[in-house]
């Protein structure tokens, strides 16, 4: 296993959360040394691969080491888009990726008390939360007219719009970042909007969204669709390549599709996996997605996107929030705000192959438990 | 550190030494643990870190919320009074010796 950065494979969901606050890389780990070696598995970080030979069946390595395969898998992800914007490169601006980007933050974090946040979308509102937490006072500048447009039905937009003012959050949607105004040493220190107004910060996090890292596979000739483009089996343009993840576009339907999920990642290299070890089945996993910000846990089953029809069920008292999505009066997807009992049962109504209709739920009053029941199969 | 042992389903057994304020979780996967898959990285939001705690053990963890409580509705195993996520049981002095089960399949 390549790969460019530092140290072993770790999990990345807790970098803008629960890492923030507590630190403990080691806790991130995904498994110890130990087991990779126990598992016959050769970890070579720091290792980026400069190229790769579909015909030869190898791969060469930055410093020139050539290696071959019978099979290679491609799990390249993404990395953040860049803005091109005056002063994006200070150095207290930031991206969040990596455990290394999270760990100059933290470092950062201790002498900032002013944030601006470049993006309301999953990351930006989870660091936002977690250093309101810090006692931070963070700004988040959206160029949309909602919070995380591209990933979440309106309803949900809403709710954390509300829920991160409530706690003391300024928002600003449909603005933009022009410039970011550095001091004589090259630091920033405030942010220019398309408003006019100027935002004092000391740390300024861009979270406007990933570009798939696709060089690779480009150069070596296999086929690029928005992502590496695969077949049902995550198998590439190329016999004896495959690929997984966030970097990868895969069919369903008459469409194309590409997530940037946890559970996509693994559910495609677990298809992967059986593939190699003689069980050919088409990846037909349901997408699920989560958010935890601040208090406040959304949970995604299905793809809201497809969605023609929203029916939203809100409990101002309790603070719980679901919304339906349908698509030809079927269930498509369900989106929850601090309800996960629901969330889990979404993901096995939507899962059940016949789909649960719009009808169906009027009849249960919208809950998915008693669904579930009805269509739930040994 | 806290010596735990791992329980599997076929009924082997291993015991680890877990440091300390560390989640079961984390120990497992930290000690190459099969059985727990952890695949949301400890927020409570995937249910693949399902444990039967050993009834000596129970009522010394500290209460599950909400959130727990519901996600375990829906653990692929069967939940038992004595189901937790993993995730949300830091070690402890306390908890010396624990004792979990793992569930036949997480996913």
């Amino acid at each position: 296993m390549f790969g460019d950065e530092a140290g072993l494979p770790y999990q990345r969901p807790p970098l803008s959360k629960t890492f923030l606050k507590e630190g403990h890389p080691e806790r991130l780990l995904f498994r110890n040394a130990d087991f990779f070696a126990a598992n016959g598995i050769e970890i070579q970080s720091n290792t980026p691969i400069a190229s790769v030979s579909p015909s030869e069946r190898s791969v060469t390595t930055e410093r020139g080491n050539t290696y071959h395969f019978d099979h290679l898998v491609l799990a390249t992800g993404t990395r953040n888009r860049q803005l091109p914007i005056p002063g994006f490169n200070a150095p207290n601006v930031f991206g969040m990726r990596t455990l290394e980007d999270a760990s100059r933050i933290r470092d950062r974090l201790e002498m900032t008390s002013e944030i601006v946040v470049i993006g309301g979308g999953f990351i930006g509102l989870e660091f936002t939360a977690a250093a309101k937490q810090l006692g931070k006072k963070p700004t988040v500048v959206e160029a949309q007219d909602r919070l995380m447009a591209r990933a979440v039905s309106e309803p949900v937009s809403e709710f954390f719009l509300a829920a991160h003012r409530r706690n003391g959050v300024d928002i600003r949607l449909r603005q933009t970042v022009l410039a970011v105004e550095t001091d004589s040493s090259g630091n920033a220190f405030a942010v220019r909007l398309s408003t006019g107004e100027r935002v004092f910060s000391d740390l300024i996090l861009v979270a406007a969204g990933v570009v798939p890292n696709c060089e690779l596979a480009y150069a070596a000739g296999l086929k690029i669709e928005n992502g590496i483009a695969v077949d049902r089996t995550m198998l590439t343009s190329a016999p004896n390549i495959s690929a997984v993840g966030d970097c990868v576009s895969f069919p369903l339907g008459d469409r194309r599709l590409r997530l940037e999920s946890v559970q996509n990642a693994a559910d495609q290299a677990r298809c992967v996996a059986r593939r190699l070890t003689g069980a050919v089945e088409p990846y037909d996993k349901l997408p699920w997605f989560w958010s935890d910000q601040g208090a406040d846990k959304l949970q995604i089953a299905g793809l809201i996107e497809h969605a023609d029809k929203l029916v939203a069920k809100r409990d101002d008292e309790t603070g719980r929030l679901t919304v339906f999505g349908f698509s030809a009066e079927r269930l498509c997807a369900v989106e929850t705000v601090n309800r996960p009992g629901d969330h889990m049962a979404a993901r096995k109504v939507l899962s059940a192959s016949d789909g649960i209709m719009l009808a169906d739920l009027e009849a249960s009053h919208y809950r998915l438990k008693e669904v579930f029941r009805t269509v739930a199969r040994p | 550190m806290t010596s735990v042992t791992f329980r599997s389903h076929d009924g082997s057994t291993v015991q680890v030494n877990g440091e300390l304020g560390v989640s079961l979780m984390q120990t497992a996967l930290s000690n190459g643990i099969d059985g727990i898959v952890g695949e949301c990285g400890g927020s409570a939001m995937c249910a693949t870190c399902h444990v039967y705690v050993d009834e000596a053990f129970v009522n010394l963890l500290p209460p599950m919320n909400d959130v727990e409580n519901e996600m375990l509705e829906c653990t692929v195993s069967t939940r038992r009074a004595s189901s937790r996520l993993s995730c949300q049981i830091r070690l402890s002095r306390e908890l010396e010796g624990l004792v979990v089960e793992l569930p036949e399949t997480q996913a």
